[in-house]
């Protein structure tokens, strides 16, 4: 039995290209910095780690959403990235991915990535470590808001206010663009985070609360007041977040419900640092906790990994203090570990302090939300912003498709 | 000796006698062989998985996750309202699809004449057709782009003025707000069949004129002796001449309907709103293999239903051919 096995197994790892003592790293950016940042980290860690050899697999984002559902069974790398929440749930039910609890455990994370640790988890054990994560907020143009004397609004009442001072300046108050419905998902977390608190969102995306709940309903009635009142670009459906980003470029409007991310797009669209600026999402209900909208990128290890040990070596060594302040200087976002230092950009250090005293962290609507739960979702998000009388109509529809992916 | 040499005798006899039945499968056994694989076996293959609920994931051991629900996919699909919106966006493809018949036959008459140049004005209205429907579908969304599209620019002429807004930047300040035609879950699905008419149209026309250089000629002077002309001289000596084109102009013009994808995929991607322009085959697509699909149980029994409208459908087509060439004989 033996002898029969041993060549197979021989075959099997040579087939895959890796031998004992490899490490096989599966990584999802190729995108300039977010390269960068990676292979500046996978160097630091050889020269830790002289024995281990290193082999790293760079893909697309896109491709690498595809292609690790197959890896994942076929050939599956050492170490791989993938997202945390909802969007490693179908891995960890259908055992692709191995709990590494005791990383955790032996390194001190349960206290220096304690924010994240729910993020993580999943049936009682820790599936992966996060390198990275960055804050949404509203991004505004801070030479409008001073050509108007308009502070940043820091309560419901007071965003209303400037709403209607830009509007009788002719500024329309948001940009957006809902094309490919994501974006209005944040809009969604945002008015609900701060309408009814975390623990809803939780709920609601776990399913255990109804969309025609009065909670949510009162949530879609604060947005119907934020389109009324506030009012976001015309044609918003026709347009990709980036599209979205020339009617801010322009000055035609203010303001824009966003991810960090987009500050990159700002500056290119021919922004100075100096014109654009960065406010907490208002608070909605009075005494609210505050949470954030941070999602994180993170490593999983593979049920079919073959070098387990240095797996959780590098894994380990990626959520280190020292190593995430590096990496993230260099992608431009934020450290997860509590004790990582953070670059001096002003939009890293408000992330930073929006993000590391929020009472609790969501990943983001399609993240925390089943695929086909976000899907439906998102769809009747942009159904409502478009029309915002058929709010009774999408919640009922969302009830349904509710009652259907949670059955 | 003897022994042997009566046997490959007789094996070679014997393909000799039936070399005429044996010739022809062997030629067609290649493409029998990748007929097999690549169309007749997954056909089942999706018939069988629409029984199934599967995100499409293996276990570590690679054993399928799947697991059997019967013909729940099917009852679940009869209660989908976005299933019922994409079988009636198909039937609305279906109906103005075939506009693109009688605009190329038009077309096509237009084209049929004599003039210096005419060979260039004939490869002008098929180009539409050579380039990608990729290609069409951008050209289209970008026609209706109301910031910058035709729509816009002719919009903007007429309802807006520009002026100068609070940071000094030229904008446009309009009395009604432009069109935004595939943002309507009313507009957009007709915005989308418009841009697939132009390459069919392209295609129908094509399809006539080779058929308008078969038209006896000594059949339309009889026609304009016995005055015969204009409506009269087409509808009773040309068109009954034209009917195998027409047939076929059909034919493709139906098949081109019912798989309409990437011009809905590129437009609109299903939206706007809850999959207003979705069609069967994109919402297939959308179910089983997009970012937030992976239903591929679901997604297989939606094939199956577009593959039982086909069916109907390719049986009369494969009838009539059966029919017509048995008459030839």
């Amino acid at each position: 039995m033996r002898s029969i096995l041993t060549p197979v197994a021989a075959l099997a790892v040579a087939a895959s290209g890796a031998a004992a003592g490899d490490l096989v790293i599966n990584f999802d950016d190729l995108n300039p910095g977010p390269k960068q940042g990676f292979e500046d980290a996978v160097e630091l860690f050889k020269s830790e780690n002289p024995d281990i050899n290193v082999i790293v697999n760079i893909n697309d984002r896109e491709a690498h959403k595809t292609a690790i559902r197959n890896f994942l069974t076929a050939d599956a790398p050492d170490v791989t990235s993938w997202y945390p929440g909802n969007r490693m749930a179908p891995f960890v039910d259908a055992g692709l991915f191995q709990p590494v609890d005791d990383v955790w455990e032996e390194n001190g994370f349960n206290e220096d990535l304690a924010a994240i640790k729910p993020t993580m988890s999943r049936d009682g054990k820790i599936w992966g470590v996060p390198y990275s994560y960055y804050q949404w907020g509203v991004y505004y143009r801070k030479d409008i808001f001073d050509k108007l004397e308009l502070a940043e609004p820091t309560t419901w009442d007071e965003l209303i206010a400037a709403c209607g001072t830009m509007k009788e300046a002719g500024v329309t108050p948001f940009t957006i663009g809902t094309k490919f419905l994501w974006t209005a998902a944040g809009v969604f977390d945002y008015i609900n985070l701060r309408t009814n608190g975390y623990d809803v969102h939780n709920d609601l995306t776990a399913g255990k609360i109804k969309y025609t709940d009065e909670r949510i309903v009162q949530t879609f009635k604060n947005w119907e007041q934020m389109i009324g009142e506030c009012g976001f670009v015309d044609n918003h459906a026709s347009m990709s977040w980036q599209d979205a980003i020339a009617p801010f470029s322009n000055g035609d409007a203010a303001m824009y419900v966003m991810g960090n991310f987009a500050v990159d797009g700002f500056i290119n669209a021919g922004l100075t640092e100096e014109q654009i600026d960065f406010f907490q999402f208002p608070e909605i209900t009075p005494g609210m906790a505050r949470a954030e909208e941070a999602p994180a990128d993170a490593f999983f290890i593979p049920a079919n990994a073959k070098n387990v040990e240095d797996a959780k070596k590098f894994l380990a060594f990626v959520a280190r203090a020292d190593v995430q302040s590096q990496w993230n200087k260099t992608i431009g976002q934020l450290p997860v570990n509590a004790k990582s230092e953070i670059s001096d950009n002003k939009f890293i250090q408000e992330g930073f302090a929006t993000v590391s005293t929020a009472a609790g962290l969501a990943q983001f609507y399609d993240r925390d939300a089943p695929a086909a739960m976000a899907k439906a979702g998102m769809e009747g998000f942009q159904k409502f912003m478009i029309d915002p009388s058929t709010m009774m109509e999408v919640l009922e529809r969302l009830d349904e498709v509710q009652a259907e992916v949670y059955e | 000796m003897a022994v042997t040499d009566t046997g490959t005798q007789s094996k070679q006899s014997w393909l000799k006698r039936n070399k005429l039945t044996v010739t022809p499968w062997v030629f067609l056994a290649p493409a029998l062989c990748f007929f097999a694989i690549y169309v007749v076996i997954p056909i089942f293959e999706s018939l069988w998985l629409s029984l199934y609920e599967w995100n499409g994931l293996y276990d570590a051991d690679g054993n399928s996750t799947a697991v059997w629900v019967g013909f729940d996919n099917y009852v679940k699909l009869w209660g989908d309202p976005k299933f019922w919106t994409s079988l009636v966006n198909n039937v609305i493809w279906l109906v103005m699809f075939m506009l693109a018949v009688p605009a190329g036959l038009f077309i096509a008459l237009f084209l049929n004449q004599s003039v210096p140049g005419m060979r260039l004005y004939k490869s002008l209205f098929f180009f539409p057709f050579v380039i990608s429907q990729v290609v069409v579908g951008l050209i289209f969304g970008w026609f209706y782009n109301p910031d910058f599209g035709v729509v816009g620019s002719l919009w903007k002429a007429v309802y807006c003025e520009e002026t100068v807004n609070i940071v000094g930047n030229l904008t446009f300040r309009c009395s009604a707000p432009v069109p935004d035609i595939l943002s309507s879950e009313t507009w957009a699905t007709y915005g989308i069949i418009l841009a697939g008419l132009w390459p069919q149209i392209a295609y129908c026309m094509i399809l006539y004129l080779t058929g308008l250089n078969n038209v006896a000629s000594d059949q339309i002077e009889a026609a304009r002796l016995d005055g015969a002309k204009g409506w009269k001289m087409l509808w009773y000596v040309v068109l009954p001449q034209l009917r195998p084109a027409t047939f076929i102009a059909v034919v493709v013009t139906v098949i081109g309907a019912l798989r309409s994808f990437d011009m809905v995929a590129i437009m609109t991607g299903g939206g706007p709103g809850e999959g207003s322009t979705n069609v069967l085959a994109y919402y297939m697509y959308e179910t089983a293999i997009s970012e937030y699909g992976e239903r591929y149980g679901y997604g297989s029994a939606i094939a199956t239903v577009l593959f039982a409208i086909m069916l109907v459908y390719i049986s009369y087509f494969l009838h009539r051919m059966y029919q017509d060439e048995k008459g030839g004989h």
